[in-house]
């Protein structure tokens, strides 16, 4: 920019300066920013985005060319709802939902609480807590398959082992039973045991959250309750958790969108079986579309997903918005 | 008085030590019980098939050798697909956090209409649940001839993180007094000048921490690298493994030692950089 623009700023005052900088810059100056990011956001996310919605009134099959495909109306959703498959995938979300807003919630707050205290190692115990986060679903899928192996895995050898202990002891008890307990393979149990293995991972992302939102609570507010009077649990009850309130709205619904996100464990472990008794709508929307090649119906449960995810994602961005006015 | 207050002071603060003693042993335990599987695995990688399946898993180690790890390596293809996470990831990296930080900078730098919509329009879409991408972008892949490339997942990788990291950056940016700029521009630097001179610089630490937690998302992914490449010499470590696992189906030892090889470049990275990396994820959630 020319030198002889800056010279009337000098002489202007502070409040008009303001209103000077707005006006300033040349109309185009923030799209030769922002342009490159724009073009490629547009492309390969927002055009995605509603390109599903488009893909689920039809029944696409994923190679003949789109404009051959017919036109359905509602029909992938009308199937959709009648689909047993596609509300044991509801209920198994609404299950990994439920534990993980409640366990993997708790374990890490408490361990937060403790953590945030002078105790020695703190270090040492916070990466074991925190290192699961950085193996790859797939590597926590297969070592946790192998710890779930029922006649070799960790567990069951474990189990076994501490039957066997009981058998010397003089108990009627058969060490080899722990060896048929198939963790990924009855379909009452292969949900929960999946979940395991996340929650494994999730405790550590929560503990991280909290350990940074503790650090923003004031200790004068904590001595201040102290010299009060209160109590180890009325002041975490009354003080220290109402100040967390923030941390624990994010961790809530990042804890719900990374369950409905689940995809790569259910994968990797299951395939979504024994008979989609893990089945996740990721999962069985990945399946329909790659296996069975309905791409219309696997957009269809993509539009469900989002559509279930919306309040949530708005739930964060409104957060968002408040905290920007604040 | 002071009596009066002190007494019960004293005994609460006993109290208090021996209950947070309690809780440290509960956290050790937890800890041991957090890193066994781990444990586990290392040690079924140092042990042969044989010796597991004939003595069980709590039996003392026959032999223990670095063979699973040599054969995961070699003949099972874990450097090919190693190479290609990195071929992928590097290349992704630098392009998301290069405009990210210049659509972070148009962001906080400029005035117009739009600026907040766009920025919304970033946050939004860090949010979405990606699997409902998965097909227009598959077949995306297919119309620009980058399907079964490693431009696919570059290409993608990079605009889809585009989100996160210009939220993360636009927020750090914000905390940069308007008056540096404003003494770059009475200097008579021209706005590109701004962003590599002022801009950049003084977001290096945010930088830093995205680098660090964007490497490991992105170098295990698993759902965009199974979508958009199917040929094995280009797949990454992530889907690597998976076809490892079929094809060495019930070798865990060799399967345990190909998923830990694939741990390490991220594990690396998280032991070198793990001040960025706990900043970057908590980043999100707090401000600043």
């Amino acid at each position: 920019m020319p030198s002889i623009f800056w010279i009337p700023y000098l002489a202007l005052s502070q409040s008009c300066l303001e209103e000077v900088k707005a006006l300033r810059h040349h109309p185009l100056a923030p799209w030769t920013f922002l342009a490159v990011p724009l073009i490629l956001y547009g492309i390969w996310v927002i055009y995605p985005t509603f390109a599903t919605f488009f893909l689920a009134f039809t029944d696409w099959d994923g190679f003949s060319s789109l404009a051959d495909a017919r036109r359905v109306g509602f029909a992938n959703f009308e199937r959709l709802f009648n689909d047993s498959t596609f509300w044991k995938a509801v209920t198994n979300n609404l299950k990994w939902i439920a534990v993980f807003i409640t366990i993997p919630t708790t374990l890490g707050l408490a361990l937060a609480l403790v953590l945030n205290t002078d105790i020695k190692f703190d270090r040492f115990l916070k990466i074991s807590y925190y290192l699961p986060m950085v193996l790859a679903f797939v590597v926590i899928g297969l070592i946790w398959s192998w710890i779930y192996h029922p006649a070799q895995g960790l567990i069951n050898s474990t189990l076994a082992g501490f039957l066997g202990l009981l058998k010397n002891l003089g108990f009627a008890v058969d060490p080899d039973s722990a060896r048929r307990i198939g963790w990924l393979a009855k379909p009452d149990l292969v949900l929960w045991s999946v979940i395991g293995a996340a929650v494994w991972r999730q405790v550590g992302y929560v503990m991280i959250l909290y350990l940074a939102g503790l650090k923003t609570v004031d200790p004068a507010l904590i001595d201040a309750a102290k010299v009060d009077g209160a109590e180890k649990w009325n002041l975490f009850r009354f003080v220290v958790f109402p100040l967390l309130a923030p941390i624990t709205t994010i961790v809530v619904v990042i804890s719900i969108i990374d369950s409905l996100r689940a995809f790569d464990l259910v994968w990797v472990m299951t395939r979504g079986g024994p008979f989609h008794s893990s089945e996740v709508l990721a999962n069985f929307m990945y399946l329909e579309a790659f296996n069975n090649y309905s791409m219309g119906y696997a957009a269809a449960i993509g539009v469900i997903l989002f559509l279930i995810s919306l309040g949530f994602i708005a739930t964060y961005m409104w957060r968002i918005v408040k905290e920007e006015e604040a | 008085m002071s009596q009066a207050i002190d007494l019960p002071r004293t005994v609460t603060r006993e109290q208090k030590i021996r209950r947070v003693q309690w809780a440290v042993i509960v956290v050790w335990i937890g800890a041991i019980l957090w890193l066994f599987p781990l444990a586990g695995a290392l040690v079924t990688s140092l042990r042969s098939q044989e010796d597991i399946s004939a003595n069980g898993f709590w039996s003392i180690p026959q032999t223990l050798s670095l063979n699973n790890y040599q054969e995961a390596w070699g003949q099972a293809g874990i450097s090919n697909y190693l190479g290609n996470s990195f071929i992928i990831t590097l290349p992704a990296l630098f392009g998301m956090l290069f405009l990210s930080s210049m659509s972070a900078y148009a962001l906080i730098r400029f005035r117009f209409r739009l600026s907040r919509f766009f920025y919304f329009m970033f946050l939004a879409g860090m949010l979405l649940p990606f699997q409902i991408l998965m097909l227009p972008v598959f077949r995306l892949s297919n119309q620009l001839g980058v399907y079964d490339t490693y431009w696919a997942l570059i290409l993608f990788h990079t605009a889809f993180q585009l989100g996160f990291c210009t939220f993360v950056l636009r927020n750090f940016m914000r905390t940069i007094p308007v008056s540096l700029f404003e003494s770059a521009v009475i200097d008579g630097a021209g706005e590109f000048t701004i962003y590599r001179r002022i801009g950049l610089p003084l977001v290096v630490p945010a930088l830093a921490a995205l680098a660090t937690l964007e490497f490991t998302w992105v170098f295990n992914d698993y759902l965009w690298a199974l979508v958009l490449v199917s040929r094995n010499e280009l797949k990454p470590v992530t889907t690597g493994l998976s076809t490892l696992f079929g094809q060495y189906i019930n070798n865990w030892p060799l399967i345990v030692s190909g998923s830990l090889l694939a741990t390490v470049p991220t594990l690396i990275v998280f032991f070198a950089l793990q001040r960025y990396f706990i900043g970057g994820l908590t980043m999100g959630a707090t401000k600043g």
